[in-house]
């Protein structure tokens, strides 16, 4: 089984593995109908409740509280979920975390565990660090259980196999399942009702003898002791309350303070992400309950780089993402190159800004990440805890350019200026409006507009497949700031971007 | 130092630059979003409620108090199941009308014997009209969640005067330390070329009978 990133000798720099998949037409076509489909159809959903920004703005504003007494927040967590009966264990970097997980299923005896789509045990690897230890991982999401048996990486956050069309899954379903569990049905079609038949069959016989479930969470609240998965096919409430034991990891900035919070995430999580009025299922449990679902239940509180996110002023907004994935959906960068180019669990936008803060700029892939986007500013429109994700791609640019002071592993460390960036260096220093959001920053525009002889004609970094054949637009001799206040006398416009 | 310190410590001084804050957290968060999108009436928002059910696949019914009994027996046979599943606290009078084999949940019955019953009728705590979604709280009536989740058919009973127009409604009604099963049509994927297709692991079909 493959799913590794970071460990993976020589991974590709985002640039070269963007213009691979860019000429993988297959791919692009299944993401094309992919992204817009969703896209249309979130559009939709949105428009459905007229509060929209007002809800975008209470998410935002009740996960900034939240960061910003995080302490405070996770030490009340952890009071009520030990008072309601779960044990709370705490992991400061991805070995610490698999560490305690193994050791948990280990204590049950057990060598398997059933899976809910989760995110952060991806990002730990957590599923590699079992079977090293003799334990098997079962994926039971559809989708993820199709990069499992395919042994691939999954592509997208709310559609791992986003890449694979329904050819391709029957051809892994065919060869594989039978290694696995039971196999697949004679004569299994190509139909999306026969492919999801053959995993419910081969799904099932895992979910009724599992002793043990492993699952993340969408929220915790702090208050309660709550935890929330929301989900539709069913199998994460299979893994929530079948097993005798659960284990839920979950990085420490999914918190909300109160029950009342939900009432926004749960009104904008499903429209952003699947762009349904409500996903089909959601479960909150909050410690045990007798004689209904796991008799032991086990928080893994998952740090792994959030700290140090925490620590930077302008990155850590990322924290606030609730994994909606409506910003993969819009950008123009990762519908060319696909989500295996981020080099990460968490691709697009999102991904361009949380995997360098979380693992830090050191390797050639996540210095070239912050130059995985086309600044349109189409991320930040759509994502519904306001997330400014063109800010924090520029002022990670800076950071990888310049160097720089940044935390890492709890500590203050200098960067140094990236090696192997001297083009975009010159870049920044000539044409820092290349990287910045239009309207944005008008000193940007002025230095551009005064150094525009100096432009290059294409984008460094990725942005080199994207404007490899298309112009960039030329810049004007004048900012329009400049020639608004010159020619109407200094009543300044007020931008309603930022 | 123990990692729950080291993470705690971490946080602080991450957050050494934030200016310190008290005030109380529900003063803290402006609240300018709207409890409900419109003003319902009770029948409109029993409607709606209908409407958003169906819009995801879920079959509606509509009764009154003295034909639900018909109604489910209806349901099952027209059904065919010959074992239907029943929580301990549900109303006698609701199967007063069927013959199918009841089973009762147990708390030492296996996924395995949940697995063979063809259908399971429950009511429910809280309905949410705007976003057709029914949830179950584990109360007597409706059983632990593990019954209305093997069997592929769900019956499920809601009454009007548990319907709530939305999500921050539905939320105030419930009570968090209770394991809550929100249920918004019938379980489904999208994985597979984003086809929509219902029931993966959860009941294919989805019955709601609304009473009043
Ligand atoms: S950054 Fe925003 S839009 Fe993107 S996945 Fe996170 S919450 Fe969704």
């Amino acid at each position: 089984m493959s799913g590794t990133f970071v460990g993976m000798p020589g991974f590709p720099a985002f640039p070269s593995a963007a213009r691979e998949a860019v000429h993988d037409t297959t791919l692009r076509g299944n993401l094309r109908h992919a992204t817009h489909t969703i896209r249309a159809k979130r559009a939709k959903a949105v428009a459905e409740v007229s509060d929209w920004a007002e809800l975008r703005e209470a998410g935002k504003r009740i996960k900034d509280h939240t960061l910003r007494h995080l302490d405070h927040y996770l030490v009340r967590l952890e009071e009520s979920v030990t008072a309601a009966g779960g044990t709370v264990h705490w992991a400061a970097d991805a070995d610490e975390a698999n560490r305690i997980v193994t050791g948990l299923v280990r204590e049950t005896g057990e060598s398997e565990v059933v899976k809910v789509k989760s995110m952060a045990t991806q990002e730990i690897e957590l599923n590699e660090a079992l079977e090293a230890a003799g334990i098997h991982a079962y994926e039971t999401d559809l989708a993820e259980l199709i990069v499992q048996l395919g042994r691939d990486r999954p592509s997208h956050i709310l559609v791992p196999a986003i890449h694979r069309n329904r050819g391709e899954i029957r051809d892994i379903f065919a060869r594989e399942m039978g290694d696995w569990g039971r196999p697949a049905p004679e004569g299994l079609t190509d139909t999306p009702a026969g492919l999801a038949e053959a995993a419910r069959l081969h799904l099932r016989e895992k979910f009724l003898r599992a002793k043990v479930g492993v699952s993340g969470a969408n929220f915790m609240v702090a208050e309660t002791g709550t935890l929330v998965v929301v989900e539709s096919e069913g199998n994460g409430r299979m893994c929530l309350t079948l097993p005798e034991t659960l284990i839920s990891v979950v990085g420490i900035e999914k918190i909300v303070p109160t029950w009342r919070d939900l009432e926004v995430f749960l009104q904008t999580l499903p429209r952003s992400s699947t762009a349904e009025r409500m996903n089909p299922y959601t479960s909150t449990w909050t410690g045990t309950t007798d004689a209904d679902g796991p008799r032991a239940f086990h928080l893994v509180l998952l740090d792994n780089g959030r700290t140090d996110t925490l620590a930077d002023e302008v990155g850590r907004q990322a924290l606030r993402c609730i994994r909606c994935s409506a910003c993969l959906n819009v950008c123009p960068v990762y519908e060319r190159a696909g989500g295996h180019a981020y080099g990460s669990v968490y691709p697009g936008p999102i991904g361009a800004i949380l995997s360098p803060q979380l693992r830090g700029t050191a390797s050639e892939i996540d210095a070239s990440l912050p130059y995985a986007s086309s600044l349109c500013g189409a991320c930040y429109e759509v994502c519904p805890v306001a997330i400014d994700i063109p800010e924090v791609l520029v002022h990670l640019r800076e950071r990888v350019v310049e160097g720089g002071e940044v935390t890492r592993g709890g500590n203050k460390v200098v960067l140094r200026p990236a090696k192997g960036h001297a083009a975009e260096r010159a870049a920044m220093r000539a044409a820092r409006w290349a990287f910045t959001r239009p309207g944005a920053l008008r000193t940007g525009q002025r230095l551009a507009s005064r150094t525009r002889r100096l432009h290059p004609r294409t984008l460094p970094g990725p942005g080199r497949a994207w404007s490899g054949t298309r112009d960039l637009p030329p810049v004007p001799a004048e900012p329009f700031r400049d020639w608004w206040q010159r020619t109407r006398g200094g009543n300044d416009v007020k931008g309603t971007a930022g | 130092m123990s990692s729950r310190e080291r993470i705690l410590g971490r946080v602080r001084r991450a957050l050494a630059d934030v200016p310190k804050d008290d005030t109380p957290y529900e003063r803290a968060v402006a609240r300018e979003y709207l409890r409900e999108h419109g003003q319902r009436t009770v029948a409109e928002t029993m409607d709606l409620l209908a409407e958003n059910l169906a819009d995801y696949r879920a079959i509606v019914h509509r009764t009154d108090a003295a034909g639900l009994a018909g109604t489910v027996a209806g349901l099952l046979s027209a059904r065919g199941a010959s074992s239907v599943l029943v929580p301990p606290g549900l109303d006698e009078a609701w199967l007063a009308r069927t013959g199918v084999t009841r089973v009762a949940d147990r708390a030492e019955s296996t996924p395995r014997e949940l697995d063979r019953v063809d259908s399971v009728v429950t009511a429910c705590a809280v309905a949410v009209a705007e976003t057709g979604t029914i949830v179950l709280d584990g109360s007597p009536d409706q059983g632990r969640r593990r019954i209305t989740l093997v069997p592929d058919h769900h019956i499920c009973v809601v009454r009007a005067a548990q319907v709530v127009p939305s999500v921050p409604y539905a939320l105030e009604r419930l009570d968090p330390s209770r394991p809550l099963t929100w249920i918004s049509g019938p379980s489904a994927t999208s994985d597979i070329e984003l086809d929509r297709v219902e029931g993966v692991h959860g009941p294919r079909t989805l019955e709601v009978v609304l009473v009043g």
